[in-house]
């Protein structure tokens, strides 16, 4: 056990840290352009320097380096501290290029890899359907082959940031025939095709994060497939496996903490910071408890993922995703038991948009809505205590009636 | 960076697990739950063979000379196969000397303890749920003590106790005259606590920190509660696979599976905690209070749900003096409140967080 990352990887940190502070913000004639145009600037120059998509092959637009998940670890832990744009789209670069590495084609790969990287293309995933929601395998959208294209028709829904993509990666039913798994494919679906209509969902809290989009015989061409025909649900789980690229996150976690924490110190109950209330003290430290378990777990993750233990980071990773979401809804709740009466009042629409802006009273109003999405979005907690029981137990499946 | 165990500390892990498995099988804990705890002096002795005994005793005077990350993975064993032995007294006397005793005192005593060929525990808690060393009252004045202690682990056949003294003072006192021990009436059988009435001579451990000690011991007891709460979540796991209602096995029960899975997340990623928890104690001094604190109020109290649950989850059977379930819950009970409740523990960590 050694929690220093080394000689090594603290030359790497500083290096990054040097980087950063080099080129963010940007300095001169950069400065002048728009804040997306930036941010592509920054992101070409990172990857140049091999600080971002570190391990994407350097004809696909990477830096063509050996993965070495200590290594992203300390540079992403200095991006986040210098705040860079460094997530671009990230159903494109967590999603689509993994995808597009394993499962698509060279001419494919060449012409979305790059741009997906830099942020230049921006992706929408379109999975979940009204009708299709856990049960994913039963979506009913559909793409007939006619000639050289392909017409769309159906519904998607819950897609994120449908109204700002340039493209779509959705599945769509080709075989009606066939099984329920098998009659699905991975298409690539430009946004801008007559017949698509994104139209933005409002929340509960008041934001707009995600979309219902309306396929209406919109055409797209027949080499716009990833994988063969009947191959979607194959193509789409191949993407799962990189998910661990998502992890080590809890950073954002932590820093929802010290606020709830800088709240307390704040707010006055019977007089008195309630932070010196005892009650209020147990709660955190409750929280803590739960934060840590979170960190350390996190930690014990990359460790396996350097050593190739893939049991141990299989069970750890499908664990992660349900405390991290229980974490966020205790920190929400005490926060709003903190401020109860600002719960009786609307958050402002600025407060509404999440990820973004100071921890206002109407913010927290809006995290304790938002922080019930993260046991919906991304795989349902339900769903979630099935594959803990399953794969971490050893308990049987779930019957399910014949599809 | 590297967050897993070494070869050595696997080997050593791997090793406990498979002496367990062997020479203490539930039966064993049973029977010391039923009064017949004939074996145990033998368990103890076995492990003493190994080199548990003097884990983290010098090398020069008969130990292993290993830090508390490795008493930690033994504690998780024990936990798990709910072993009925007095290490848990005896590693923490251990540390106390081998950490703050002058170099008479741990030759005088270390190698025997190392061995296995005498006993030691601490004495700690006062009336009144006093645990931490600023609480502590019992006096310590011309070279004795005097006084009472509460809950004494394993106190029964121990020939030396670590005593906490007031201002927090350590000081050692031989099992003779002026040395009473009175069994309490304990829930784990498995860990016999005692109350210790003392009018004798003392030796004050010059070098000791009681705060030290008592984190070492939240470490452990964190460990020991992992341990037993993992295996116990797999006990449970196992038994709904076998029991059949309505024509299936419970597993197959979606509610069931779900109670499980809580448990088990409840359990599984807490081991990070402890493990950090035992490594700065001996690696990054200033987080260690904390870690320590953090450690013992979170995965004792984690555990302790998981345990209600397996309770629940085995139906009426979970329920009886009969079924095994009840030694781990109890085992998991001691482990919650010996050193303080989590509610302690987690104003502690306020404290030590600066809020």
């Amino acid at each position: 056990m050694n929690l220093e990352f080394g000689e090594e990887y603290e030359r790497l940190r500083a290096e990054a840290r040097a980087f950063c502070a080099e080129t963010w913000p940007p300095r001169g004639g950069e400065s002048l352009v728009g804040e997306r145009e930036r941010a592509i600037a920054w992101r070409k120059r990172a990857i140049a320097a091999g600080f971002l998509h570190r391990t994407v092959p350097r004809e696909y637009g990477g830096a063509g380096m050996a993965p070495d998940v200590m290594a992203e670890t300390v540079i992403r832990q200095e991006l986040d501290r210098a705040g860079v744009p460094h997530r671009g789209s990230v159903q494109g670069t967590h999603m689509l290029v993994p995808t597009l590495l394993e499962c698509g084609t060279e001419e494919q790969r060449r012409e979305y890899i790059p741009r997906t990287l830099t942020g230049e293309l921006v992706w929408c995933q379109g999975y979940s359907e009204p009708g299709a929601g856990s049960d994913l395998a039963s979506l009913q959208s559909r793409a007939e082959l006619a000639a050289d294209e392909w017409v769309l028709t159906g519904q998607k829904i819950w897609t994120s940031q449908a109204d700002e993509a340039d493209m779509m990666f959705g599945l769509f039913r080709t075989e009606p025939e066939a099984q329920k798994h098998a009659g699905i494919s991975y298409l690539l679906v430009p946004m801008k095709t007559p017949g698509i209509e994104a139209r933005p969902l409002t929340m509960m809290q008041g934001g707009t994060d995600f979309c219902e989009v309306f396929f209406d015989g919109a055409r797209i061409p027949a080499r716009n497939i990833v994988g063969k025909r009947g191959e979607g649900w194959k193509v789409s789980r191949s993407t799962l496996k990189h998910e661990r690229m998502l992890i080590g996150d809890s950073a954002i976690v932590s820093i929802t903490f010290d606020s709830l924490v800088a709240l307390a110190r704040r707010v006055r109950r019977g007089g008195r910071p309630a932070l010196e209330d005892p009650g209020v003290r147990q709660r955190l430290a409750e929280i803590a408890g739960h934060l840590a378990t979170q960190e350390w777990s996190v930690a014990r993750m990359l460790t396996a993922i350097h050593q190739n233990r893939e049991m141990q980071v299989m069970s750890d990773m499908i664990m992660a995703k349900l405390l991290s979401t229980n974490v966020q809804q205790m920190i929400a709740k005490l926060a709003l038991d903190l401020i109860p009466d600002s719960g009786l009042h609307e958050p402002t629409a600025s407060e509404a948009v999440m990820g973004v802006g100071e921890f206002t009273p109407g913010r927290w109003v809006s995290t304790y809505m938002y922080s019930l999405a993260f046991a919906i979005a991304g795989g349902a907690s339900n769903v979630q205590r099935n594959l803990i029981g399953e794969l971490v137990l050893g308990l049987p499946r779930d019957r399910r009636p014949p599809s | 960076m590297n967050f897993s165990l070494s070869e050595e500390q696997e080997l050593l892990q791997s090793t406990v697990r498979g002496f367990v498995a062997k020479e203490c099988p539930p039966q064993t804990a049973r029977a010391v739950f039923d009064g017949k705890g004939e074996a145990v002096p033998a368990l103890w002795q076995g492990l003493a063979e190994m080199g548990i005994a003097g884990l983290v005793v010098p090398e020069s005077l008969g130990g292993a000379g290993l830090e508390l990350l490795e008493l930690a993975l033994v504690a998780e064993e024990l936990g798990r196969g709910v072993v009925p032995v007095p290490f848990l007294g005896h590693s923490l006397a251990a540390l106390a000397l081998a950490r703050g005793g002058s170099a008479a005192q741990q030759e005088a005593w270390l190698p025997r303890l190392a061995s296995g060929e005498s006993r030691a525990t601490v004495a700690l808690a006062e009336d009144g749920g006093r645990w931490l060393p600023n609480d502590w009252q019992l006096e310590l004045a011309n070279g004795r003590v005097r006084g009472r202690k509460l809950a004494v682990p394993e106190a029964e056949g121990a020939r030396l106790f670590v005593v906490g003294c007031a201002g927090g003072a350590l000081a050692l006192v031989e099992a003779g005259p002026g040395v009473t021990v009175t069994p309490e009436p304990v829930l784990d059988r498995g860990r016999p606590l005692a109350t210790l009435g003392l009018d004798a001579p003392a030796q004050r451990l010059e070098a000791a920190d009681a705060a030290r000690l008592i984190d070492a011991g939240c470490v452990l007891l964190a460990a020991d509660a992992f341990g037993a709460a993992h295996q116990l979540v797999r006990a449970t796991a196992a038994y709904v696979q076998t029991r059949q209602q309505f024509g299936q096995s419970l597993a197959q029960f979606q509610a069931v599976k779900h109670q499980l899975a809580n448990m088990a997340l409840d359990v599984d990623p807490t081991r990070g905690l402890w493990w950090y928890a035992a490594h700065a104690f001996d690696h990054a001094v200033a987080e260690s209070p904390r870690a320590a604190a953090l450690a013992k109020s979170h995965v004792t109290d984690r555990a302790q749900q998981a345990a209600r649950d397996a309770v629940e989850a085995h139906g009426g059977i979970g329920f009886t003096w009969e079924s095994d379930v009840h030694l781990w819950f109890k085992r998991v009970m001691f482990d919650r409140l010996w050193l303080g409740a989590p509610e302690l523990h987690r104003e502690r960590y306020a404290l030590l967080a600066g809020w």
